[in-house]
């Protein structure tokens, strides 16, 4: 057993713990999201990296490719990318309204500029 | 007929194509003919699916004609009809509300969106129900994830924006947990398809990544249904979304979570994993417990009726996973009747306290004393809807309450049934609140224009508050089903 044969295991964990302490250490709503993106992207990889059989190739039907990786995970990771993305669409929209709306994008403020707000829902927009 | 042949595909497809379409037609009175319209023929859909299941028999569909388990199936047996019914029959009373109510709430240029995103939510909740395939579960949870994030922040008050950012951080991370968890599992067992999956697991049950696997599964389910502690998102994203999203959420989203966390334990990991190598019954015993007494009393300081109401939300999903941390026949029972009539008195009591926002300005509760007198329909309402969070006799509370005991006592827990009732003791505390502001104080100062809230508004609202007492005195459907279902489950695959 080679601690090679363990690299992508090892990257997934880090990217994972380093994505999940951005999203809580960082107040700076962007920088959450930047987080976010980066712990999903440690499960593409989770998904992806064991796909991929030592020998094996494409899924190509020929007499000289006996050994295939395997196709499902790609599938699988790109429908990921894709809620990945709107995810990251979606949270920046928000955080653009929230700068409208608060004049600022660190969560101090905001919360802080909440506290000492109405405490009740409040007159619309 | 042909048609029948495709129910199971027809009920997810015809709300996603309502979702583009009341999109292309812009104008606010077709977009909600459209959702409407589609909601119902949901509605249909679902009680034609539940009539088919209620033998005993599971309908099996395979998309595009591909056999599971290489194709996606949809399988729908008794727990995820009786899911169905619920989910599309709070859309069918929820969409002819908003019409009325988010007229005050929400921009008129964004009223289209909002039919459309509803519409793409109840898609996803169906989805999720209908779906026998582990992945499909996940986009399916993230349509309606991502639909309920813009929902939320259509609400007016700035500070929606806020909620739904938050609720978008943590759903993202427990959507990302529950993809982990069924990664591992894809990648021990080599399937995507539920059943697929549970024969492959049967050896391999106790090894590290199906642990793992389960491990994430649990925690990233246990964000999405708000289970203490996990619970941070809900209050804030309850209260300053509008009314109609409150009432649609409160009733399906985490209803739904708990759903996938059902079919999870039961039909893929097995029960003996579960309860009896486990100690998992005990930790949700433990977090359960928390939730009911926690969020019970601190429902009670809160000043905003929707707030308060958020946090009662929470103590009764700690109610639902109690009953699913005995493992027994008669707690799966509980749990899953419960389900049911907490979504039907909570639908009905966030659709009356829009009702109230509509007439009173606002939810908070200075701002609605005295309402007794000025909406007494709409305050009756809510003691109503309050009696069945309580769990007093007459009502589909104390239905689901009686279960949770019954199966207490089953297991020779006697402390754990004086601690439900304990729990329903502290929701007195915080009905009567509602109840001293709105019957023994007087009304407002600028009181000018308050009166009964309009009819649109009050109609869907009381329609769920009169199901509230039909479903607490006659059982026959809500027992029987659940029950069906929980014998269904436990036994199917030890």
């Amino acid at each position: 057993m080679i601690a090679g044969s363990h690299l992508s295991y090892a990257v997934t964990i880090f990217l994972m713990v380093a994505g999940l302490f951005i999203v809580i250490a960082r107040g700076n709503l962007i920088k959450k999201l930047v987080g976010l993106g980066i712990f999903q992207t440690s499960v593409y990889l989770l998904y992806i990296a064991p796909g991929k059989l030592i020998g094996g190739t494409a899924p190509i039907i020929d007499a000289q490719f006996r050994i295939y990786s395997n196709p499902l995970p790609h599938v699988l990771i790109l429908t990921a990318i894709v809620v990945g993305v709107a995810t990251l669409a979606l949270g920046l929209a928000l955080v653009v309204r929230i700068r409208e709306a608060y004049g600022s994008i660190e969560e101090d403020d905001i919360l802080g500029s909440d506290a000492a707000g109405p405490t009740d829902a409040g007159p619309a927009r | 007929m042909s048609l029948a042949l495709h129910l199971p595909a027809l009920q997810v497809v015809v709300p996603l194509m309502a979702a583009p379409l009341a999109v292309l037609v812009r104008r606010a009175g077709a977009a909600f003919l459209v959702v409407t319209g589609a909601s119902w023929v949901a509605f249909a859909t679902a009680i034609a699916l539940w009539s088919a299941t209620s033998e005993g028999a599971a309908v099996s569909y395979a998309i595009g004609s591909w056999p599971p388990p290489w194709g996606i199936e949809y399988r729908v047996d008794r727990l995820s009809s009786f899911i169905l019914l619920l989910v599309s029959g709070m859309a069918a009373i929820t969409l002819p509300y908003s019409r009325a109510s988010i007229e005050r709430e929400i921009a008129p240029e964004q009223h289209y969106l909002y039919y459309a995103m509803l519409a793409l939510c109840l898609t996803g909740l169906l989805g999720i129900t209908m779906t026998g395939d582990a992945f499909n579960i996940f986009v399916f949870l993230e349509i309606s994830s991502l639909s309920t994030y813009v929902l939320i922040a259509l609400g007016r008050d700035r500070r929606a924006l806020v909620a739904a950012y938050h609720y978008l951080v943590m759903g993202t991370i427990g959507a990302t947990f529950i993809v982990i968890g069924i990664g591992l599992l894809y990648l021990t067992t080599g399937t995507l398809n539920l059943a697929d999956m549970a024969a492959r697991l049967r050896d391999v049950r106790e090894t590290r990544p199906v642990l793992a696997a389960l491990a994430f599964l649990t925690v990233g389910l246990s964000l999405k249904l708000a289970l203490f502690p996990l619970h941070q998102w809900l209050p804030n994203a309850y209260t300053y979304a509008p009314s109609a999203v409150s009432a649609f959420l409160a009733a399906t989203a985490t209803k739904v979570s708990i759903y996938v966390l059902i079919r999870f334990y039961y039909s893929v990991f097995g029960e003996s994993l579960i309860f009896d190598a486990l100690p998992l019954p005990q930790v949700m015993l433990i977090l359960s417990l928390a939730a009911m007494f926690g969020a019970s009393a601190v429902a009670i300081v809160q000043h905003d009726l929707k707030r308060l109401f958020a946090y009662s939300s929470l103590a009764q999903i700690g109610y639902i996973t109690l009953g699913l941390s005995f493992g027994s026949v008669t707690g799966l029972t509980a749990s899953i009747v419960h389900i049911f009539n907490h979504a039907v008195t909570k639908g009905g009591l966030f659709l009356l306290v829009g009702g109230a926002m509509a007439v009173m300005g606002g939810t908070n509760l200075g701002r609605l004393s005295g309402m007794g007198r000025v909406m007494p329909l709409t305050s009756f309402g809510i003691v109503l809807g309050g009696l069945s969070l309580i769990g007093v006799p007459g009502t589909a509370g104390f239905v689901s309450k009686w279960y949770l005991i019954l199966a207490a006592l089953e297991k020779g827990q006697w402390w754990l049934a004086m601690a439900i009732v304990a729990s329903s003791l502290l929701a007195v505390a915080y009905v009567w609140r509602f109840v001293e502001v709105a019957y023994f104080r007087p009304p407002q100062g600028d009181a000018v224009d308050l009166r009964e809230a309009r009819p649109g508004l009050l109609i869907p609202a009381w329609l769920l508050v009169a199901a509230t007492l039909y479903f607490g005195l006659e059982t026959s459907f809500s027992v029987r089903s659940a029950a069906a279902a929980a014998g269904m489950l436990i036994g199917a695959g030890r």
